[in-house]
């Protein structure tokens, strides 16, 4: 037997996410108050947590039954596959307290009948925790102050005895339910308070639990969405991730698509959230199945919840464009969730998925797509279900890839419906452009968060060969796919065949020119040596006219001379 | 008419409550049922057994167990009409007005 410990202590309940809400149960040897609407899941709340006390910590438990028989009570836990026939020999005791029909109340009365009988129970078998389901049906018959005084009873008689409890009553305001004076007073007294409510939302089934108090301890504050399922409740809590969580990755795991890695700089980064967006048509599933196909063949286990798709059409689809599905999910890396298969709201849908991807022990995971959980029912919880779907991948190290519809095309002003686009990593968004009579697929990568990336349109090319992007002719300003693109680029070809033709002819006149130039260098060459030759000849005769005149001047002045010497009288005839 | 009544009275302890449930009992059947009646009191604090196996919640609890039907009505019994008129006891010297 367990003694009952200081008031920190905590009592696991079983229910995934509320221990992880309140820090690990509701509080050990203290009361704890459930309320709720009709069918808000106040008794399997309570029931699952006394299963889980008797089966996993050894602490025997009485279930006080107000409403309903133990037996029926038993039966419907048969559907969580909860082995009560097991536990009900020693470990789980259900103590039928409904009252008569025909019971009507003449004056004073008080619970000690039955706290006597309790009593008894709790000896023979060790009890530790106890529930008293629907407190309110037996407070009906008392007036306010009575229906005080016998809480309050109630209440320190689990004290005195240490037991972990819980009480379930209507909340206030359903008809024949006790108001401020019963239950109203009991939220002042007991030291752990859980609200439960069940509301629909355009249709849609919207569980949700908020720890109101909770004495001595921290715990969420905010109001957590509520599943139950196959295997009993479950609370889609997932803590925020305190600070950094985790190592960051730089790995990079491929697209499928080559030309797309490389306008990411090498694809998706791991543990990122990837949004891709566009119109029905796009080619959103397309790019989801390269990414699996990719993933797969990289050994990456992968989780697809198609929600709008079954899985072979899905597989077949993908088939046509060459994306080849079956054999990663023939060999097991895939496994596709026929998500429409869950039905329900937007937290349902979450808890399905991520229960499916832990299990298949997931590290990519594909959500197409993830608008239509804001169909099911509130924006604004579906939003926040969003959130944390993004948080837990983070926090798991899961890369995440969702698809969502767009009704408008231009990315840039556009909200998806969950507002999604902020949270994601990378966004992608894929477009028709109808252009001389032809739709085509475009691709941009509107964001990448620690991504240098290519800011381009591409057009998306389908063929049963696969994914292809092609670069696209920007024109006019204008962006040209198809038809057009073609037209483009064939006029690229034409004008580039026209410009070599007309360098080739310049450069060949280039030289006929530069050969002419040279011709005429040589020819002028020649002719100055020409002009040089005849005039050292002209030097050369002006020399010899010189040397000849010289000495024709000799000759004749020798001439003289003799004649001087000959006749010496006529010196004076000369001068 | 049926012979008698079988009346069993389930009480808590000692307390005010059931002293004046007790007494409160023995009133209307001296007053009402002209003393033709049985009428055990079990303390569920010594007898939780008996509590347990008859479902007993609420103390005092009075159960008719004859003549047939049972019925079952709690509280100190203290409003004597509403006690009659619960348990269907036809007061001896009003039955027939």
């Amino acid at each position: 037997m367990t003694e009952p410990v200081a008031g920190a202590a905590k009592a696991p309940t079983g229910v995934a996410g509320l221990d992880e809400m309140t820090g690990g149960g509701l509080p050990y040897g203290r009361v704890t108050l459930v309320e709720g609407g009709p069918g808000a899941g106040k008794t399997v709340l309570a029931l699952q947590t006394l299963v889980n006390g008797a089966r996993e910590h050894g602490e025997p438990a009485i279930f006080v039954a107000f409403e309903e028989t133990g037996r029926r009570i038993a039966a419907n836990a048969a559907t969580f596959g909860w082995d009560l026939d097991g536990l009900q020999d020693d470990g789980l005791f259900f103590l039928d307290a409904q009252p008569d029909p025909g019971m009507a109340p003449a004056g004073d009365v008080d619970l000690g009948g039955m706290l006597a009988a309790l009593d008894a129970k709790v000896a023979e078998m060790g009890a530790r925790r106890v529930v008293f389901d629907a407190l309110d049906v037996v407070l009906a018959f008392m007036d306010g102050a009575a229906a005080r005084r016998e809480t309050c009873r109630l209440h320190n008689w689990l004290l005195e005895r240490g037991l972990t409890c819980i009480i379930t009553a209507k909340a206030p305001g359903y008809a024949g339910v006790p108001g401020m004076d019963g239950l109203g007073f009991m939220q002042f007294m007991v030291d752990c308070s859980i609200e439960l409510s069940h509301d629909t939302v355009q249709g849609i089934s919207q569980r949700g639990l908020r720890v109101v108090k909770f004495r001595g301890s921290r715990f969420e504050e905010n109001q957590v969405p509520l599943v139950i399922g196959d295997s009993g409740m479950e609370v889609a809590y997932v803590p925020r991730p305190e600070g950094a969580n985790g190592p960051v990755s730089n790995e990079r795991l491929s697209t499928g698509i080559p030309r797309l890695d490389s306008m990411l700089s090498g694809g998706y980064l791991r543990q990122a959230g990837v949004l891709i967006t566009g119109a029905p048509g796009t080619a959103k599933t397309t790019l989801c199945g390269a990414f699996a196909e990719a993933a797969c063949r990289n050994g990456e286990r992968t989780v697809w919840a198609s929600i709008d798709s079954p899985p072979d059409e899905l597989m077949r689809n993908l088939s046509s464009v060459g994306i080849d599905l079956a054999s990663p999910v023939s060999d097991g890396s895939l496994s596709i969730v026929p998500a429409r298969a869950i039905a329900g709201s937007a937290e349902i849908h979450f808890v399905a998925i991520r229960n499916h991807a832990e299990a298949h022990g997931a590290s990519c995971v594909i959500i197409d797509p993830v608008s239509a959980l804001a169909k099911s029912g509130n924006t604004a919880f579906s939003h926040s279900v969003i959130e944390r779907l993004v948080d837990w991948a983070k926090g798991a190290g899961v890369t995440l890839l969702c698809t969502s519809l767009l009704d408008r095309e231009i990315p840039e002003t556009e909200s998806t419906p969950l507002q999604i686009s902020t949270l994601a990593d990378t966004w992608i968004h894929l477009s028709y452009r109808v252009q001389g009579g032809e739709r085509n697929r475009g691709l941009s990568v509107v964001k990448s968060r620690g991504t240098a990336h290519s800011g381009q349109v591409r057009e998306l090319l389908l063929d049963d060969g696969g994914v292809t992007l092609a670069d696209v002719y920007t024109a006019g300003g204008e962006v040209l796919m198809g038809t057009l693109r073609r037209e483009q680029e064939q006029a690229r070809r034409l004008e580039r065949q026209r410009a070599a033709d007309e360098r080739e002819r310049q450069r060949l006149r280039l030289e006929a020119e530069t050969a002419e130039l040279d011709a005429r260098i040589r020819h002028l060459e020649r002719e100055r040596e020409y002009k040089q030759a005849e005039q050292r000849t002209v030097t050369r005769q002006d020399a010899e006219v010189d040397r000849e005149r010289d000495a024709m001047r000799r000759e004749r002045g020798r001439w003289r001379h003799a004649d001087r010497d000959d006749h010496a009288g006529t010196v004076g005839d000369d001068g | 008419m049926a012979s008698g009544y079988l009346l069993r009275l389930f009480i808590a302890g000692h307390t005010p409550r059931s002293r004046r449930a007790i007494a409160d009992l023995r009133q209307i059947c001296q007053e009402d049922l002209g003393g033709r009646y049985a009428l055990e009191v079990i303390d569920v604090i010594e007898n939780p057994e008996a509590a347990e196996h008859e479902h007993v919640v609420a103390t005092p609890t009075l159960i008719k167990e004859l003549p047939p039907p049972v019925r079952r009505i709690i509280g100190d019994l203290s409003d004597h009409d509403q006690v009659l008129h619960s348990l269907a006891l036809i007061p001896v010297g009003r039955g027939h007005a």
